[in-house]
């Protein structure tokens, strides 16, 4: 087979290496329900069928991915800089609970302001928590990664505290929430879809991030940053304002995310805000190696295992945990595939040593 | 709680600390080895569920909760040596690979455990120190786990052996410098992997203390990110066994302030409370981090210090 050269071999290797890893994941799973006496074919069959066979199962898909999208590009634009931020769950709930706020003080207001002043609220408050990260970093030499960490379970816990304390709806007498948001408030679904606004916001703020990461000077300066931050110092990059800017768009994307789920799922804000999303996110964003359009196609194929779990559930009487085994097998073996970058032959051209 | 008063709280919170900070202590203990080699594992979560499963399900069919207790070491060994395999491949994240582990070991547990949430398994006995008191309080929480002694044995063993012995010293430099490591022939690779593999174990055992003492039973709600928190408890502890002991009693006693204000009428706030060992383990990093040195007493090779 002869060689593949320069950017369509890279090409290549970036889409065959995670698509074999998958192979491979989804062979180990065959094996897994085959040992405990399942049809391996049949329980692929009904994966498909849950996750991508019916507009039904489309809807269901694309609704696990929209939040999947934004908590993502929260890993992947401070990436661009060479920032590892996992915190993106602790500004998803706290962007999730300031929209809920301005949402419910907005009650009478035109729709689309409020929806627009939920979504910056939401946005604001996402980008204001990671990019305290970002500052710690910057100003104090806190490392990134812990710091987020540590930062989402304070989000948490102020979460819990003001859902639960100061700002309780009183009628919520079993799952303390905010107040409700008004119905203008409330995202409605794309046409002729049955799937909400947040995929729409979810793609767009995926692409705006891409161009801005590839296509312009800015987002050059980010990469060279990620690449070596003395070369970036030494050429007059503003190494500090890039860093900030980066994580407050990412946290921006996790923030919105939390709107996206107040305003067009739950409603207030309430503790099933804080179901994982933002950890889920870190798996995308490393699979699709930190590019920010490719998390969009991941997202949509982790949120299809998801929603197939429910499928495999009334069919063969799996537990629903069957799905998370799959993920769980799948990102173990992509991430390990990340060891085969650049060492097979097939994908190496002219340029390669 | 009536007879005491206002000193049941503390008394409670220290009860509480101690019922509740067993698991943090081996969790950070088993982060603590690991991280002294060199790599970081945020999949010890995945460990502790998985750990908390296993250990339930055989202390279940054997009868025996010791038995559980070794089952969930297994079961954490097995899971720390994945994690090190995956990350001995060259150019593979360990941060990443660690979130996809919690991920994986949680599923798993959920998957196999289905069948253990009804069934009612022996738990672990306690010793009752408290046996001198006629007061209940006291007794309660005097009642102390002998995993919680063993926790605080291999605190103090793990000081002394850090320090002291061979391959502790070993440990050490390898997470310190692997070049150095690797010119002075040590086996670097091989040290991480078991250094991880033994993290995990312990690890599995701090769950098999959830499911088998406090609270004492299985359900997929059961870990609250023990397991995940290791990470803040060891940085927190500055990468010492030892003060991951008053780490962990610190940790532990902040969760048990919640229940205890509640029950003497403090209703409001207590989450806050839960926050505090972040909000703390976030202020020491403030404190002694700056722009030209990262953190004091950090291995050298962890990703984080980079």
């Amino acid at each position: 087979m002869p060689a593949l050269s320069g950017r369509l071999g890279r090409a290549a290797e970036a889409l065959a290496i995670p698509l074999g890893a998958l192979a491979v994941a989804l062979a180990v799973f065959g094996l897994f329900m085959a040992v405990l006496q399942h049809n391996p074919l049949e329980v692929y069959a009904l994966i498909y069928q849950g996750a991508f066979a019916s507009p039904f199962a489309w809807q269901n898909t694309l609704t696990r991915a929209a939040p999947l999208v934004l908590t993502a590009l929260c890993v992947a634009l401070p990436a661009q800089a060479g920032l590892m931020v996992i915190g993106g769950e602790g500004a998803l709930v706290l962007g999730g609970l300031a929209a809920a706020v301005v949402g419910h003080l907005l009650i009478g207001a035109a729709p689309l302001t409020v929806k627009v002043a939920m979504a910056g609220a939401g946005m604001l408050m996402g980008a204001l928590w990671i990019a305290l990260a970002g500052a710690l970093r910057h100003y104090r030499g806190v490392n990134e990664t812990i710091s987020s960490l540590l930062l989402t379970y304070v989000a948490i816990a102020l979460f819990n505290h003001v859902v639960e304390g100061p700002l309780r709806d009183p009628a919520s007498l079993n799952k303390p929430s905010t107040k409700p948001i008004g119905a203008a408030g409330m995202l409605g679904s794309l046409p002729g879809l049955d799937v909400h606004w947040g995929l729409a916001f979810g793609a767009i703020f995926s692409l705006a991030a891409w161009v801005l990461v590839r296509r312009t000077t800015w987002g050059f300066g980010l990469r060279v940053m990620g690449g070596n931050v003395r070369a970036a110092r030494l050429a007059g990059l503003p190494v500090g304002r890039l860093l900030l800017a980066a994580c407050a768009l990412g946290g921006a994307a996790a923030g919105l995310a939390g709107m996206v789920e107040v305003a067009a799922v739950h409603g207030s804000a309430n503790a099933s805000l804080a179901a994982g999303y933002g950890y889920a996110g870190i798996l995308v964003a490393f699979i699709a190696r930190q590019n920010p359009l490719a998390v969009v196609p991941v997202a949509v194929l982790l949120g299809g295992i998801s929603a197939s779990g429910g499928m495999l559930q009334r069919r063969l009487d799996l537990p629903d945990a069957t799905v998370l085994v799959l993920q769980g097998v799948a990102f173990m073996l992509i991430l390990a595939s990340e060891t085969l970058y650049g060492r097979l032959s097939v994908f190496r051209g002219a340029d390669a040593p | 709680m009536t007879e005491l008063g206002l000193w049941g709280v503390p008394l409670a919170v220290l009860g509480g600390a101690i019922r509740v900070s067993t698991p943090f202590l081996f969790v950070s203990l088993g982060e603590c080895i690991t991280e002294r080699s060199g790599r970081i594992n945020l999949g010890l979560e995945g460990i502790l569920v998985m750990g908390a499963m296993s250990g339930y399900a055989v202390s279940f069919h054997t009868g025996s909760p010791w038995l559980g207790v070794l089952a969930a070491a297994g079961a954490g060994l097995s899971l720390g040596f994945l994690h090190a395999l995956v990350c001995n491949l060259p150019r593979v994240n360990d941060i990443a690979v660690g979130i996809g582990l919690m991920l994986f070991g949680t599923g798993l547990a959920f998957f196999l455990g289905k069948p253990y949430v009804q069934p009612k398994a022996p738990t672990l006995p306690s010793i009752p120190f408290g046996f001198w008191s006629d007061s209940p309080p006291l007794r309660a929480a005097l009642d102390v786990n002998p995993l919680f002694l063993l926790g605080l044995g291999l605190a103090l063993g793990l000081n002394w052996a850090f320090r002291a012995t061979r391959w502790g010293l070993v440990i050490r430099m390898i997470g310190d410098s692997a070049d150095a490591a690797r010119a002075m022939g040590h086996r670097v690779r091989l040290v991480r992997t078991l250094a991880t593999g033994v993290g995990g174990a312990l690890a599995g055992i701090g769950g098999s203390f959830l499911s088998l003492y406090y609270p004492g039973s299985w359900s997929e709600g059961l870990s609250s990110g023990q397991g995940l928190m290791a990470v803040a408890l060891v940085i927190f502890a500055r990468w010492s066994p030892l003060q991951c002991f008053w780490a962990a009693l610190l940790f532990g006693g902040a969760g048990a302030l919640g229940p205890a204000l509640q029950s003497v009428g403090v209703t409001s706030g207590y989450y806050l409370f839960y926050a505090a060992p972040y909000v703390v383990t976030l202020g020491i990093m403030i404190a002694t981090c700056s722009p030209r040195r990262t953190l004091a007493g950090a291995p050298g090779e962890l990703s984080i210090n980079r």
